[in-house]
């Protein structure tokens, strides 16, 4: 039957031309329950196309699907190229924006008006259509066209927690500003390798810097390469650029919380492996240019900066704000080892991440739901009275700290190898191991409040949250322990991304 | 992918996590909870138990090379979750098991006795803890070692923070704080380092996994050396000084926490993972050739002595026990820290003995604490004649401790003075002297205490409500301290059943042994 339609050829293409079309449709969806049964319809199918596509790039010799947009060949048109890597991060973007629409149901309800839902699931498909557009195009200008897509929608949908909190404004436009000088930086920084190479195709673009007689003292190369450094920073939100986010993620919707820490940065990473490891090539990022030594002295310092301040906040929102951060510190340390495990280990923490700490925005979206805020103080006793919701929170927590038998354990295992393999980069093995160790002391304060002291005002009445947001919050949290316990797939996945990235082009 | 099995070590594993699900389901009747709890203990021993014969079996080393690990999960490509019986593990379960069941039925009659809260959590929590220890004992790879010790952790702290109070809640926090600092800084970092320096080749093996890469020189002695202090430190469980605080935070407990997990399971978790290790992954040969862990035995030897004098200060009864199992733990670890093979059979036999002796000594105090509401040494004057069996079960107990025929503690002190004799270290030969000593200048004065200074009438009751242990008794007299007779009988019972058996280690004492020589007989 699909056969039929032609749609296994097309995959790589339906996966950004189903969300576009089915987002600008959402307008016409009505006011009550249809935005948002529409929304689950196109990005189910997103998700059944992405899980598609990866048993097509797992079935394919090369490992490889190239698609040339209206067979264009692609020094003209634009080629969209999907490899281990990619169709393992559209998988993790589309899977946690399916479940996260789940959720998004009753949350929305309550924390948007209900004549601005139509828009609130138009936006909200377009910015996963700009993610997964981002991710799947082999193409660096059509990589800035849907990033705009993608930063747009995103300013308007934490925009929208303005209902609940004012501040949802500020935080918006904060990210609107940074986020626009990162865009502009990123978009130099193509213009000056397109003046180098002559072409917008990543691989092209390798191939030529390649040729190029000593492009380590090119200095447009050279500028290029440092617009586009800062300017993915300031996407991925890398410390000490990452100053938009711990508000943007607070004071969004709790539903937009979710899924933009589980897939907003994540694509800004993916972006930064591109450029640097397809496009650049380890040769030039990493032993010529000292982007590690930039990379990982920035992560580490974020890491343990941003676990000491998520351990002094009160608001779980903030506080799981501050520990993406940190946690974007390990992908970020991981890919600067330039080592077959620590690349590992950054791939795999995308996805690990994004299960762990999607499900934990959920639970304090959960909270939120039912209480109307979400601070230490309304968190007490909650353990008795919302234990679904709870556990799963702990669950996350404990997969933050790396607890054996979670995603989070996986992720360190193999980023500590990395570290302890590198010349000299033990340090950041120690960073890692330390970092866990404040998660521990963030996790546990919830853990302390939720379990051991008594609920006051109105926290004792409360009951657990519905069932249409429990599910999907268990459904991540289970994600993470069975990926946890069983990472053959996750494992097996990233060391083939891994290994294809280290080996220069896709 | 994940694979089911039915065989013994795997339902071992199972029961007491399908008893947790069960307790939690019957948490509305408690009647019903406890004999749910008793049954699956029951059947948890009976299982344990019923491995035993093939363990001590002749073959059994020749069989233990030759069959397969029981593989539960594929965590990671070509990293498995895995379990395998080995004597040592063995002996370990069986200690668990035995004494759990007693350990329930003490249980009960101390949570109802203390009407403390949340009891369907305890519960749970101390199934959970027992699944770990399971999981522990028979973890076939150092992989699954590590993730049993961690759930260990995991499931012990709602135990300790039980009460909810303050005082409980910081005292937990360092409790996992030491336990989680050490065991990712250290014991992770270590177990991911050998992983690199085998080629992923984690599985437990008599002899150590270490021989090809020393022997390719991959992996060179200072390495070996490194490696060795950052499992020594990172099982934090063992309580080395100076990682040992942890355990008298733990005292907060309620006491049957304590006289199990804290006395028994965790404590042993973590010596038993030490000999694990030394045995199983660095080999005592290895060892002993590269010449790196000879420092162990003046570490262990330090915090014998140490944590002695420390328990002769304390006033309070559970932190000066938990001082002395500090100091027994160290005995396990210098005997294993020898190297010989007759000191790794004494460091196995004293796991066994030590286990009998401290947990009566534990259940004693939580029997005062239940009846009289008593915490401190100084308030007992008298109490032996008011709780007879108690006093007497703590007095076998002590005498365990100082290692006096007929008890427990005497088979294990033997085997290690023997094998310090036979590795002529002199050094070690003294801290045992020394300790023993210790061991009953803090120990004898409680005995003495109880049965022969007269009760101190009326004032004693004063200074102890001052104490703020107990508030109401000062005015009105009908109720105060002295008013009281032996604790509730399941309290009784259990705590004479763990007497006993500690005096019938003494004489029955084949299967520990034999488990222990069979440990010895698989070294290389």
């Amino acid at each position: 039957m699909l056969d039929a339609f032609e749609i296994v050829p097309n995959l790589p293409v339906l996966v950004v031309t189903v969300p576009l079309i089915g987002g600008v449709l959402t307008i016409v969806m009505g006011r009550g329950k249809g935005p948002w049964a529409w929304a689950t319809l196109i990005t189910g199918l997103v998700f059944y196309f992405t899980v598609l596509l990866m048993q097509q790039v797992l079935a394919a010799k090369t490992g490889t699907i190239s698609y040339e947009l209206g067979n264009w060949p692609r020094q003209w048109g634009i080629e969209y190229r999907v490899d281990a890597l990619n169709a393992f991060i559209l998988l993790t973007v589309a899977g946690v924006g399916f479940v996260t629409t789940l959720y998004a149901q009753k949350s929305v309800e309550k924390e948007i008006p209900q004549d601005r839902h139509n828009f609130f699931y138009a936006v909200w498909i377009l910015a996963i259509c700009g993610l997964l557009g981002i991710t799947v195009t082999g193409d660096a200008f059509n990589v800035y066209v849907l990033l705009e897509i993608s930063s747009l929608t995103v300013y308007a949908l934490i925009a929208m927690g303005k209902d609940m909190n004012r501040q949802a404004l500020t935080a918006s436009l904060r990210y609107l500003i940074l986020g626009s000088v990162g865009a502009s930086f990123i978009l130099l920084g193509i213009g000056y390798l397109m003046m180098v190479t002559g072409t917008l195709n990543m691989e092209d673009m390798h191939d030529r810097l390649a040729a190029l007689p000593d492009a380590v003292h090119n200095r447009t190369v050279l500028v290029a390469f440092a617009f586009l450094l800062v300017g993915l920073g300031m996407k991925m939100a890398l410390f000490p650029l990452h100053m938009w986010l711990p508000k943007a993620y607070t004071y969004a919707p709790s539903a937009v919380s979710a899924l933009l820490s589980a897939t907003a940065t994540k694509v800004g990473i993916y972006m930064a492996f591109r450029f640097l490891f397809t496009i650049f090539g380890v040769g030039f990022s990493f032993v010529a240019m000292p982007a590690n030594v930039v990379l990982s002295v920035a992560a580490c310092t974020g890491i343990l900066v941003t676990g000491v301040t998520a351990v002094r906040q009160t608001n779980l929102k903030r506080m799981l704000a501050y520990s993406s951060v940190g946690q974007l510190g390990y992908i970020v340390a991981g890919f600067s080892l330039a080592n077959v495990n620590g690349v590992a280990g950054s791939v795999v923490h995308i996805f690990n991440h994004a299960v762990m700490k999607g499900g934990m925005f959920m639970a304090a979206g959960a909270i939120m739901y039912r209480l109307g805020r979400c601070d230490l103080r309304a968190v007490r006793g909650l353990g008795k009275r919302m234990p679904l919701t709870m556990a799963a929170f702990v669950a996350g927590g404990l997969g933050l700290v790396g607890f054996p038998l979670t995603a989070g354990f996986i992720s360190k295992w193999y980023l500590v190898q990395g570290a302890l393999e590198a010349p000299h980069m033990w340090p950041v093995a120690a960073v890692v191991l330390v970092g866990s160790l404040l998660a521990v002391a963030y996790t546990w304060r919830v853990v302390e409040a939720a379990y051991f002291q008594e609920p006051e005002g109105d926290s004792a009445l409360v009951t657990e949250a519905p069932l249409s947001m429990v599910l999907p919050m268990w459904i991540l949290i289970g994600a993470s322990v069975y990926f946890g316990v069983s990472a053959t797939f996750t494992g097996d996945i990233s060391m083939r991304a891994a290994k294809s990235l280290l080996g220069g082009a896709p | 992918m994940i694979h089911f099995d039915v065989s013994p070590p795997l339902l071992a594993l199972y029961i007491p996590l399908l008893g947790a699900l069960l307790i939690s389901l019957a948490g509305r009747w408690p009647n019903l909870r406890e004999l749910v709890t008793l049954l699956t203990a029951g059947a948890l021993l009976w299982v344990v138990g019923g491995m035993a014969p093939a363990v001590l079996a002749d073959d059994f080393w020749a069989s233990f090379a030759k069959a397969p690990a029981l593989k539960l999960a594929e965590v990671l490509p070509g990293v498995w979750l895995e379990l395998k019986v080995e004597p040592l593990g063995m002996l370990f379960a069986l200690i668990a098991s035995s004494l759990w069941i007693l350990n329930s039925i003490y249980s009960i009659g101390y949570m109802r006795g203390n009407h403390e809260k949340n009891q369907t959590r305890f519960y749970v929590c101390f199934a959970l803890a027992i699944a770990s220890v399971i999981g522990l004992a028979f973890a076939g790879n150092l992989f699954t070692l590590f993730v049993f010790y961690e759930a260990l952790t995991l499931t012990t702290y709602p135990l300790v923070a039980h009460k909810g109070s303050a005082e409980a809640i910081r005292s937990a926090r360092t409790y996992l704080g030491i336990l989680v600092v050490t065991s990712v800084c250290f014991l992770l970092s270590g177990i991911i380092a050998t992983y690199a320096f085998t080629d992923g080749d984690m599985t437990f093996r008599p002899g150590g996994v270490f021989r090809r890469a020393l022997a390719d020189g991959s992996l060179t002695a200072p390495t070996l050396g490194i490696l060795f202090v950052l499992y020594m430190y990172g099982i934090g469980k063992a309580a080395l000084m100076p990682v040992h605080r942890w355990l008298p935070a733990a005292m907060v407990a309620p006491t049957p926490v304590s006289a199990l997990l804290h006395a028994v399971a965790v404590v042993k978790a973590g010596v038993f993972t030490v000999l694990k290790v030394i045995v199983y992954v660095f080999g005592p040969a290895v060892l002993v050739r590269y010449g790196v862990g000879s420092w162990l035995i003046y570490v262990a030897g330090a915090t014998i002595l140490i944590a002695s004098c420390i328990a002769l200060f304390q006033d309070n009864l559970k932190r000066r026990l938990a001082y002395s199992t500090v100091s027994q733990l160290s005995y396990v670890i210098i005997a294993a820290a020898l190297l010989s093979p007759l000191s790794i059979t004494a460091a196995a036999l004293h796991i066994a003995a030590h286990a009998f002796g401290k947990i009566t000594l534990f259940f004693a105090a939580g029997s005062i604490y239940t009846a009289a509401h008593k915490t401190e040494i100084s308030q007992l004057d008298g109490i032996g004649r008011r709780m007879p069996f108690t006093m007497g079960a703590f007095t076998i107990g002590a005498l365990s401790m100082i290692g006096l025929p007929p008890t427990a503690g005497f088979v294990s002190k033997w085997y290690l003075l023997q094998a310090t004799w036979e590795t002529d270290a002199p050094f070690v030969l003294v801290v045992v002297v020394l300790s023993t000593l210790l061991n009953a200048a803090y120990f004898l004065p409680i005995v003495y205490r109880a049965f022969f200074v007269a009760e101190a009438k009326h004032d004693d009751a004063h200074h102890s409500s001052a104490d703020g242990h107990f508030g109401d008794d000062g005015d009105h007299h009908g109720h105060h301290a002295g008013d009281h007779g032996e604790a509730p009988w399941p309290i009784v019972v259990a705590l004479s059943c763990t007497a006993l058996a500690t005096i019938a280690f003494f004489f029955y004492s084949d299967l520990a042994i034999g488990l222990a020589n069979q440990l010895r007989s698989g070294l290389p």
